[in-house]
């Protein structure tokens, strides 16, 4: 039998997928069998917004280079969108599947928020680093505002009387999907472009990459899972607040992706899951939570930017473990 | 095959090239040469893109190019290899090279091959991450990367900057090499000895300007240029 060798990438995203499906199955197992708590279960969605949000933020900064941060109000455009939608159909057309409804207005949620993506995009085209970052921030406390001054939003009180479509179900649907999508960008023609972008735009230039193309590209699939994450957020609740989405979410999704490791779209996922669960665990320290990202984040820069201090680490890795013992197994073997 | 008209650049009020025209014929190698701040760089920056000139044109294979878009020359042909070896510091050589095939499909093969027989150090380290070459490897790379397109014109700027005497001369074969593939040059250097000894023609800036023009021979032998760069008397 001939055996194929796969590529390193790929087999690097099947254990990301794996990762996915196996905690899907376990979830699904302890919820059938009654093993999982209701507070257990009220967090499962927010896993996968969580995810998918910062798998969408990790293309713009991992695959781009560009620090945004506005992402939240990607997916506030999503929410409202989603929710909105969802209202008029449910009073249109009260005999309409859940099946058929959700989907839909988490495609109109996710095609809003890539119009909008792409909007700040144009906006943004000619900025890099730290301008594009505040243009983005700004844009984010800008939508906020309108929002909130907006009836049809509800206004300062929210939208109310979201259905509550989303389902843990729903949620690994639209993870398998973002990582689908992503992971298969990356390893791309396109992907590829966008990397030598990243890292040097005049370089990129000369050997013809339309940079501005490839930009837009970015930011508006970005922005459209983003607002996909929004729509799935707003069905769990039913209540959404404008409030919510402001740039300190942005920072929160931030941090998913810097906890993850930039670049890395499977640290993104444990990060974002992460994320979620673990302001759960301190809920009697809630109000120091976000003293506690702030110093995850320090910790991690010098860590990531410390290669001693990043030796030590993989010395005492669980995973290092493993390997050396195999390692010092097959030598033992040798010799024998 | 490329013909510049009387462009006049600026960057903000700076009045950085005024008034040049020159001319590369098919075949030919011409060098820009002139001292630092001169507007080497602004001219060549000009042709391929990322300035614009406020007047005259820049025709390339008979099409005015002035107004065209940076990236769309590769396909038509101007391969341009940027001042300070712009390689993608985080891809592998191999990488690299694949990227400078961006416009042209999939079957790179031949052209890879074609490269590393050009420089079989970059063969070497086909697999090595570009950020870890040395510099001259590194330049290597990036003129590499700007074969693989096949241009009808290949654009060099300062390739011998920070480069070891012993691979200047290195770097300088391998244009002479590709000129014979049927490669026309336009180099541009600071080296004005190396750069007027492969050139055909040359034409020397000052300030912004073209004030000397002649061919290689010629102004290497010139009073003005021994003394202004050739550091003779």
């Amino acid at each position: 039998m001939k055996k194929t060798k796969l590529r390193k990438s790929t087999v690097n995203n099947l254990i990301t997928y794996a990762i996915v499906a196996l905690f899907y199955i376990v979830v699904t197992v302890m919820v059938a069998t009654g093993n999982a708590t209701r507070h257990m279960q009220s967090l499962l969605v927010p896993i996968c917004v969580n995810v998918t949000l910062a798998v969408s933020l990790n293309l713009v900064i991992g695959f781009l280079g560009e620090l945004s941060l506005g992402h939240a109000a990607f997916m506030s455009i999503g929410a409202y969108t989603g929710g909105l939608l969802s209202i008029f159909m449910k009073n249109m057309f009260p005999n309409l599947p859940v099946m058929v409804r959700f989907p839909l207005s988490m495609l109109a949620g996710g095609i809003v928020g890539a119009m909008f993506g792409a909007l700040v995009c144009v906006v943004v085209l000619r900025l890099k680093g730290d301008y594009l970052a505040i243009v983005t921030l700004a844009f984010g406390e800008i939508l906020r505002s309108i929002i909130i001054n907006l009836d049809f939003t509800g206004g300062p009180s929210g939208l109310k009387g979201v259905p509550q479509d989303a389902s843990f179900t729903y949620g690994i649907i639209l993870v398998f999907l973002t990582l689908f999508v992503i992971n298969n960008l990356a390893k791309s023609k396109h992907g590829r472009a966008i990397q030598a972008l990243r890292d040097n735009t005049i370089a990129a230039t000369s050997v013809g990459i339309n940079a501005t193309k490839y930009k837009l590209m970015v930011f508006a699939l970005a922005a459209f899972f983003a607002g996909m994450a929004g729509v799935l957020y707003s069905h769990n609740y039913s209540i959404i607040n404008a409030g919510t989405f402001d740039y300190n979410k942005s920072i929160e999704i931030l941090v998913m992706v810097v906890l993850g490791g930039i670049g890395s779209v499977r640290g993104s996922v444990i990060a974002g899951a992460l994320i979620a669960v673990i302001p759960e665990m301190l809920r009697s320290l809630q109000d120091y939570r976000m003293l506690i990202y702030a110093i995850v984040l320090i910790v991690m820069m010098l860590g990531t930017s410390n290669e001693k201090l990043k030796l030590l680490i993989a010395k005492y890795s669980p995973v290092q473990f493993v390997k050396n013992t195999l390692a010092a197994k097959k030598v033992k073997k040798e010799e024998k | 095959m490329l013909k510049v008209e009387n462009i006049n650049v600026y960057y903000g009020q700076i009045h950085a090239i005024k008034d040049v025209s020159f001319e590369v014929h098919e075949g030919e190698i011409v060098s820009l040469i002139g001292a630092n701040g001169a507007g080497k760089s602004t001219i060549l920056k000009t042709i391929s893109g990322l300035l614009r000139s406020k007047t005259g044109h820049i025709v390339f294979k008979g099409e005015d190019i002035g107004k065209v878009e940076a990236y769309k020359l590769v396909s038509k042909g101007l391969a341009h290899v940027p001042e300070g070896r712009r390689i993608f510091l985080q891809m592998t050589v191999k990488e690299n090279l694949e990227m400078g095939a961006y416009t042209k499909g999939d079957d790179m093969a031949a052209d890879l091959e074609s490269v590393y027989n050009h420089f079989p150090r970059l063969k070497e380290r086909e697999n090595q991450v570009a950020g870890t070459l040395s510099g001259g490897e590194q330049q290597m790379l990036a003129m590499g990367r700007a074969m693989m397109s096949h241009p009808d014109l290949l654009i060099l700027d300062e390739p011998s900057m920070g480069l070891a005497p012993i691979l200047v001369q290195g770097i300088f074969d391998i244009i002479k090499e590709f000129h014979k593939m049927g490669t026309t040059i336009l180099l541009v250097e600071q080296n004005a000895e190396m750069a007027l000894s492969i050139a055909d023609r040359a034409y020397v800036l000052e300030s912004g300007r073209v004030v000397l023009t002649g061919t290689g021979e010629e102004l290497k032998e010139s009073d003005e240029i021994k003394k202004a760069y050739l550091g003779g008397a």
